[in-house]
């Protein structure tokens, strides 16, 4: 038999990386740590009731204002979120995971905002060049299929523990559907508006951020939805190298055997989960025309 | 001559790679689909060439797939023609760099395309202007002038609602407006109408001839509809697998078409669209007042088997019209002059270029000849139901001598 011992070979490059690029990681580890805690304390900060009433009046606008904020059609789209925001928030405080779900909401909001970060423009240039294109998708397919648990390992090496290698570990896992969206989106954007906006003598830039982006937003804004809603899929994952939060009470109940603990923390979670789904789902949704 | 204001001089477009192989075969004349079997290449334009003149419609017409919108992408470069060369008021657009071409884009080629492209983002309003703004005019201009476009193509009042809420004549007329918003010389037009349905379709054809008189444009517009080639060009440039086959007037391919194909293609024309009084008149018998008497009147009529004839003054201008009775009275009452019998004729008087498809009506309830006058209503000819008929069938008749 051929022994191949790419395990080896990683482990190697890993080492060799953790050990010259020092510097490097405690750079990222400052920035990623001083974005969480700064969410964590803006989000903890408040009285719980401002901050669901905040939530609930964002989430009412998003929903609402296709339609128009004040009219009836948009309070018909958005009553069902302010209902759910205001149930799911007392619920959340009444089992005493408040705090833990800031921190999770911290976590998440971090998470996806440094993948759509890297995400979005390394889509723009994957649509623009069909080589770097070729060249992404592998790696966005070992990205996304690899367990995220391995992230895990590399991760702690780099970056000890704490909420930064969950968040660097979140964001491998999450960043690959914000670059496949935003590449999808400006391939997908019509030949012909393409060929008008050259016709009238469009530059580059102006073809990209006049037509293009435009254009796109909607499926970039489902890889929004997207790259938010796998970040909130890992934050029981990055419990486990210490990320604070939801996650970790889930990971506690596991390890203790404690259902009740556990499906107290899964749900909130889950009323996490929903009201992040919906509000950036409203993201993608065009003006209405036709009031 | 003026000088032209666009030259295109053997351009030439093969998509793909193995551009020389394929240009060999075009040369030793293997058919498109071959070559692209051959060498994976796709002959777009070959060797094309003409010229447009200042103010002039020029229509590129042909089949899909002849060529016709490769080789209009040639002009402003949408497509980087493989050879030739494309010359607008002297400067080689062909030559020129990406900071030019933008340049030239915006100042000289306005473009309408088949479906609209608007940006689906935006106003009307917006985008009527985004010619202006890609040109990064400051925003109250731009608006104005977008509005004046506007208002150019009747889309007063619709400045603030969104594309899908237009029919599609009404989004077209959005893309018109983009197009005269930016002001230049050239409008590029690439089956503009095609996707509109007949009776809209009709409607801007008069629109953009009624758009020409106002502003003076230099027009190239791609169809595939023959009828429409005929009612818009001044001159046709017909094509036919990525070549040229005939440029012509519309009457001249209709009555000289260069190649069978062109002939096959015209076949169906409803020529009384395309010929006018000019082409089916003939040479006017007339009698003068004042110097011929009402015998000279009834001798021409008598000797040419007629029942009319027209009375003109000493400079031919039309008087009116004889009738071979009235005369025939005079001269038994021994008149010396025509004057009395003379009917006033005004309603049955054309000019050379009326259509026929105008004058066909009037001659159905009519039993005398139509006078054909120029702007100094002097007579230049008539039009009886014969030589219409023989304007219409001359086509015809000439197809089946070649053949024969």
């Amino acid at each position: 038999m051929v022994d191949i011992k790419i395990g080896e070979y990683v482990e190697l490059i890993i080492d060799k990386i953790a050990y010259n690029c020092e510097p490097v990681f405690d750079g990222i580890t400052a920035g990623v740590e001083w974005i969480v805690t700064g969410l964590q304390g803006i989000l903890n900060f408040p009285h719980p009731i401002i901050i669901t009433v905040l939530f609930t009046l964002l989430a009412y606008w998003l929903l609402a204002r296709p339609y128009g904020a004040f009219t009836k059609q948009g309070w018909k789209a958005g009553r069902g979120i302010v209902i759910f925001i205001f149930v799911g928030m007392f619920l959340i405080g009444g089992m005493g995971f408040w705090e833990e779900t800031m921190q999770t909401l911290a976590l998440v909001i971090a998470s996806a905002l440094i993948s759509l970060v890297i995400g979005i423009p390394t889509g723009i240039v994957a649509s623009r060049s069909d080589r770097f294109e070729q060249m992404v998708r592998p790696v966005l397919d070992l990205m996304q299929t690899m367990p995220a648990f391995v992230y895990l390992i590399p991760a702690i090496l780099f970056f000890s523990v704490g909420n930064v290698p969950g968040v660097v570990a979140t964001v491998v896992f999450a960043l690959p559907p914000g670059v496949r969206l935003t590449d999808l989106g400006i391939r997908e954007v019509q030949e012909d508006v393409i060929e008008a906006a050259r016709a009238f003598g469009c530059t580059d830039r102006q073809l990209l951020f006049k037509v293009q982006i435009p254009l796109a937003m909607t499926t970039i804004m489902a890889g929004v939805n997207q790259v938010i809603m796998l970040s909130l899929s890992m934050v029981v994952i990055a419990s486990m190298v210490g990320a604070a939060g939801l996650g970790e009470r889930v990971y506690t109940g596991i390890l203790q055997a404690d259902i009740g603990l556990g499906f107290e923390a899964g749900l909130g979670i889950v009323i996490i989960a929903i009201f992040l789904d919906r509000i950036t789902q409203a993201l993608g949704v065009k003006k209405s025309t036709t009031s | 001559m003026p000088e032209p204001k666009i030259v295109v001089k053997n351009i030439e477009k093969i998509f793909g790679k193995n551009v020389d192989k394929a240009r060999r075969l075009v040369e030793s004349g293997t058919p498109k689909n071959e070559i692209l079997e051959q060498t994976g290449c796709a002959v777009g334009v070959f060797d094309a060439s003409f010229e447009v003149y200042e103010g002039e419609t020029l229509v590129i017409m042909g089949l899909s797939g002849s060529g016709k919108s490769t080789l209009i992408r040639c002009i402003n470069r949408l497509h980087n023609p493989t050879r030739g060369k494309v010359t607008v008021d002297g400067t080689d657009v062909t030559k020129l760099n990406d900071e030019e071409l933008r340049r030239i884009r915006q100042e000289k080629f306005a473009m309408v395309f088949q479906r609209f492209a608007l940006l689906p983002h935006r106003t009307i309003l917006e985008n009527a202007a985004f010619g202006l703004e890609l040109q990064e005019m400051e925003l109250e201009k731009r608006q104005e002038k977008a509005r004046d476009a506007l208002k150019l193509v009747g889309l007063e009042g619709w400045e603030n609602v969104y594309p899908e809420q237009l029919s599609g004549g009404m989004q077209q007329r959005v893309g018109l407006a983009r197009a005269l918003a930016v002001d230049t010389d050239i409008l590029l037009m690439d089956e503009a109408f095609s996707a509109l349905d007949p009776l809209i379709r009709a409607e801007m054809q008069d629109e953009l001839l009624a758009l020409e008189d106002r502003v003076q444009k230099t027009i190239i517009f791609i169809t595939h509809d023959l009828d429409e080639a005929l009612k818009i060009g001044d001159r046709i440039v017909l094509m036919k697998d990525a070549r040229i086959v005939q440029i012509g007037t519309p009457e001249e391919i209709l009555k000289e078409p260069a190649t069978e194909y062109v002939k096959r293609f015209v076949e169906n024309v409803d020529m009384t669209k395309v010929l006018s009084a000019n082409d089916v008149m003939l040479k006017a018998a007339s009698v003068t007042v004042g110097k011929d008497g009402p015998r000279t009147a009834l001798h021409m009529m008598k000797e040419r088997g007629i029942s009319n004839l027209f009375a003109v003054d000493k400079s031919r201008r039309l008087r009116g019209i004889i009738a071979a009775d009235d005369a025939e009275k005079a001269v038994k009452e021994k008149a010396k002059s025509i004057e009395h019998i003379i009917l006033d004729h005004e309603a049955y008087k054309v000019q050379p270029d009326t259509p026929l498809e105008e004058i066909m009506p009037l001659m159905v309830d009519l039993h005398v000849p139509v006078a054909v006058v120029d702007e100094d209503n002097k007579l230049v000819g008539i039009i009886v139901r014969g030589s219409i008929l023989a304007g219409l069938t001359t086509k015809e008749n000439d197809e089946t001598t070649e053949t024969a």
